[in-house]
């Protein structure tokens, strides 16, 4: 489904990707682990237009990514989670929904999706009045992932969706993910907390300083000694 | 003697809210694009302007009624907005904000000499003269009376366009998390360039209905335009909210004032109250700043 | 160092010698109104370079001309002493309005609409007091016969341009003493991050008010000045939004960072006046405003540091990029 080839990328004279390649195939939950600043973050703006690579490709469904305007990616079926939710704070609930339902093919559906939505996060339901910077981090979290799914994407885009979550929080977040996937979902997920990240992707990359250092199954990934000693702490 | 006093007060109390609709028009029209873009538009007033003259000559050349006129000469100031920040402020979006500010002032002259040029110096208005309203003592005039409506179903017309709309939704977003709008899937230019539009018109709105009460003469923004400018530091930038409060307040201090002596007098008054208020609520002032 | 100094030295001896030498009255006439309006946009400058962008300079130079000329008029007070008396309400103002901005961080944008509105609010009083300052049809001082010291009126056009060329001189020096002294470093500082400044010590708000007092009162003086030339000042002239904005794009096209920037903007805007009025006749209403309204905006587009930023920028470092 998502293809990228020997991607490099960076914020101005700053290096942070050299030559990524990784692929997602449809139906799949695929995992990027590494430590703080291996550009995990970077990775994940690449694909969805944020940041424009200096070197290498992306094809999204044999469509080229870097052709296509940063806010038109989003038609190709991308939706991106951004790190620390980046939420509209003073819109409403539903306001922060509807602005994940703008671009046209979405709007028509905007009423079948708001229900999809309040389906999967009941909370969201009550709150849908609410300003969404008065919310706890997790409601957020449901909020920000809800607004991305507003979009009917083919692949959902997860950057560090436990950051900053109280444990009971975090173990409901990737319970959320299980199930945002069980329905067919393609899902690309970024995170630190590695232990929980590998129970529920299919496969995982381990990246470090901007290169991809190893991939495999998650359980293939779960059993690697080094992983094991580097961020399970084992 | 205290009795007359007493009605006349009255009448400039209302007479203040009746502008008040008008300042408040003007106020929101400069916040939506200082919120949304970023940037001053330090010609707002002159924009009026041109509008009003566009009603002028519509009216008075053409023979066009004026409510045939005044959609016209709405779209046209919107058409000038869009066209202000496509030719002007697109250039210098990741300038320094005091170059944009700047660049904004060179529209004022432009928009000024352009109407000296174009129209000349002379005084001109519409010749409608719309009729007194007498209550008990109280004299207002129509056109006030039109203006406070219409400047009411103005802003409640953008309320519901930006609370209702995907578009107007946007427009709030984008000041809130200006980075991420491609997320969403939204053409930041393109919001600019509505926001721009409906900047526009509501100036254009303004411009048809101060265009009943005020002559137009190519320095006519100049006697509303500090004001304007005034309400919206006051009232916050980009605060909504504080500048329709503002707006208010600022049109009782004018006409209360004009009461007493001159109309100058009460513009005079207004900078006055607004440097004692800066002494007195700074964080009104300092609400929404950076 | 030394070669620099004998240069100013020979420039100045020229520009001091050449009335004596050349008298043509027009060409004077257009010198003497240069040096006055680059003594005013120099004064600007003091506190533009550093990100103060005042548009509240029109009504400093509004104060300085009828303050000067009102107390001649209907008090009978010289010039000698009206001028400092309109200073010091220039600088009044200057603080008044100043001070809140300053005092609770009113900068940028919003600094610029407030001072906006203190230029918009002088010509509004001076229109308003139409029965002592004319409003806005103008006023003039009244004449004594001939020159008269005392009433500060010269009929020969030489004792004007050594007086507006001292000024000027004056302005430039009060230029490079600020461009030397500490404040600089303390506004520099604070024109990058108040809050730092702050925390290093900088009085942050009494080296901005300083500043401002410095450059209001020349922006007075200037006024002043003009109004005893011209024997003519009206509000559209000497106060106003329009006013502010003129200085503010002199400063700009010349360049603001450079202490000769102003005086090249008076230059070419005047220079520029002055064609447009002898090719258009009275057409040229508006025209002039109209071309430097564009130029204004191209140059800020184009060209933000100036003409004169540009070139010195250019010459001194030929090999950087």
């Amino acid at each position: 489904m998502l293809e990228l080839k020997s991607v490099d990328a960076g914020y101005g004279s700053f290096h942070a990707l050299f030559g990524v390649s990784l692929d997602v195939k449809a139906g799949e939950a695929v995992g990027v682990i590494g430590p703080n600043g291996a550009g995990k973050t970077t990775l994940m703006r690449v694909i969805s237009g944020l940041i424009r690579p200096t070197k290498g490709s992306i094809a999204m469904q044999g469509t080229d990514v870097l052709k296509t305007p940063a806010h038109k990616i989003v038609e190709l079926g991308i939706a991106h989670v951004p790190e620390n939710r980046r939420l509209f704070p003073r819109l409403t609930v539903e306001d922060n929904l509807k602005m994940g339902a703008f671009m046209p093919a979405a709007r028509a559906k905007f009423a079948q999706r708001l229900e999809f939505v309040f389906d999967l996060f009941p909370r969201m339901k009550e709150r849908r009045n609410q300003m969404a910077g008065t919310m706890s981090g997790g409601e957020q979290q449901m909020c920000a992932i809800g607004r991305a799914l507003m979009s009917d994407p083919k692949l959902l885009l997860l950057d560090e969706p436990s950051a900053g979550l109280a444990p009971v929080v975090v173990q409901q977040v990737f319970e959320l993910v299980k199930r945002i996937r069980s329905g067919g979902l393609t899902v690309l997920i970024v995170e630190q907390n590695v232990q929980q990240v590998l129970q529920v992707v299919d496969r995982a990359y381990l990246l470090e300083a901007g290169s991809i250092r190893a991939s495999g199954s998650a359980e293939a990934m779960l059993k690697d000694d080094s992983i094991r000693q580097a961020y399970l702490g084992v | 003697m205290l009795e007359i006093f007493d009605i006349y007060l009255l009448e400039a109390v209302i007479n203040g809210i009746l502008l008040g609709g008008v300042l408040a028009l003007l106020a929101l029209g400069l916040n939506l694009i200082f919120g949304v873009i970023d940037v001053t538009w330090i010609c707002y007033a002159e924009l009026v302007m041109i509008g009003m003259y566009g009603m002028y000559y519509m009216v008075q050349y053409f023979g066009m009624s004026y409510y045939a006129a005044a959609p016209i000469a709405i779209l046209l100031v919107a058409a000038l907005g869009a066209l202000l920040h496509f030719l002007v402020i697109a250039p210098l979006l990741d300038a320094a904000p005091i170059n944009q500010l700047l660049a904004t002032g060179g529209v004022l002259f432009v928009l000024q000499s352009f109407a000296t040029v174009a129209f000349g110096i002379d005084f001109r208005n519409l010749g409608i003269r719309l009729p007194i309203l007498a209550m008990g003592d109280m004299h207002f005039s129509y056109s006030r009376l039109l203006a406070f409506g219409a400047a009411l179903v103005g802003m409640i017309a953008v309320y519901i366009f930006m609370t209702r709309t995907f578009t107007g939704t946007a427009i709030r977003a984008i000041s809130q998390d200006r980075q991420i709008m491609a997320l969403m899937g939204v053409d930041t230019k393109k919001i600019y360039i509505y926001t721009s539009a409906l900047g526009g018109a509501l100036a254009g709105l303004a411009a048809c209905l101060l265009v009943l009460q005020y002559d137009v003469h190519p320095f006519v923004g100049l006697s509303f335009g500090p004001i304007t400018f005034l309400i919206c530091v006051l009232g916050g930038l980009g605060n909504f909210v504080g500048g329709f409060v503002a707006a208010f307040l600022f049109a009782e201090i004018i006409s209360l004032g004009g009461l007493f002596s001159d109309l100058e007098w009460g513009y005079v008054l207004a900078f006055a109250f607004f440097i004692l208020m800066m002494f007195i609520r700074p964080a009104g002032l300092l609400a929404r700043r950076s | 160092m030394n070669q620099r100094h004998i240069l100013i030295a020979v420039i100045g001896a020229a520009l001091v010698a050449l009335p004596f030498v050349y008298r043509d009255p027009y060409h004077l006439h257009i010198l003497v109104l240069i040096l006055i309006w680059s003594f005013a946009y120099t004064s600007w400058s003091v506190m533009g370079r550093f990100g103060l962008v005042s548009l509240g300079h029109g009504g400093f130079m509004g104060v300085g001309a009828y303050v000067t000329v009102l107390l001649w008029n209907h008090l009978g007070i010289s010039p000698w002493l009206g001028i400092p008396i309109a200073l010091v309400c220039a600088g009044a103002l200057a603080l008044v309005v100043a001070y809140p901005c300053f005092r609770f961080r009113i900068t940028g944008h919003y600094f610029a609409l407030v001072t906006l509105a203190l230029s918009g609010i002088v010509l509004q009083v001076i229109t308003a007091t139409r029965d002592y300052t004319g409003g806005s049809l103008g006023y003039t001082p009244e004449r004594t016969k001939g020159s008269h010291i005392l009433a500060l009126q010269f009929d020969d056009k030489v004792v004007w341009y050594l007086i507006a060329l001292g000024v000027w001189a004056a302005g430039l020096l009060i230029w490079h003493w600020v461009d030397r002294s500490m404040s600089r470093y303390a506004m520099e500082a604070i024109s990058e991050d108040e809050d730092a400044a702050a925390a290093a010590g900088v009085n942050v708000t009494f080296e901005k008010l300083r500043i401002t007092v410095i450059s209001a009162l020349m922006t007075a003086l200037a006024g002043a000045l003009y109004g005893q030339y011209q024997m003519f000042i009206s509000p559209d002239t000497v106060s106003g939004i329009a006013v502010s904005l003129q200085m503010v794009f002199a400063a700009v096209v010349g360049g603001i960072y450079v202490a000769l920037g102003p005086t090249v903007g008076a230059i070419i805007t005047i220079l520029l006046a002055e064609i447009l009025r002898i090719g258009f006749g009275t057409k040229a209403v508006g025209w002039d405003n109209l071309v430097y309204g564009v130029l204004l905006i191209l140059f800020i587009i184009f060209l933000p540091k100036g003409i004169l930023g540009s070139l010195l920028a250019r010459l001194k470092s030929p090999t950087k990029h």
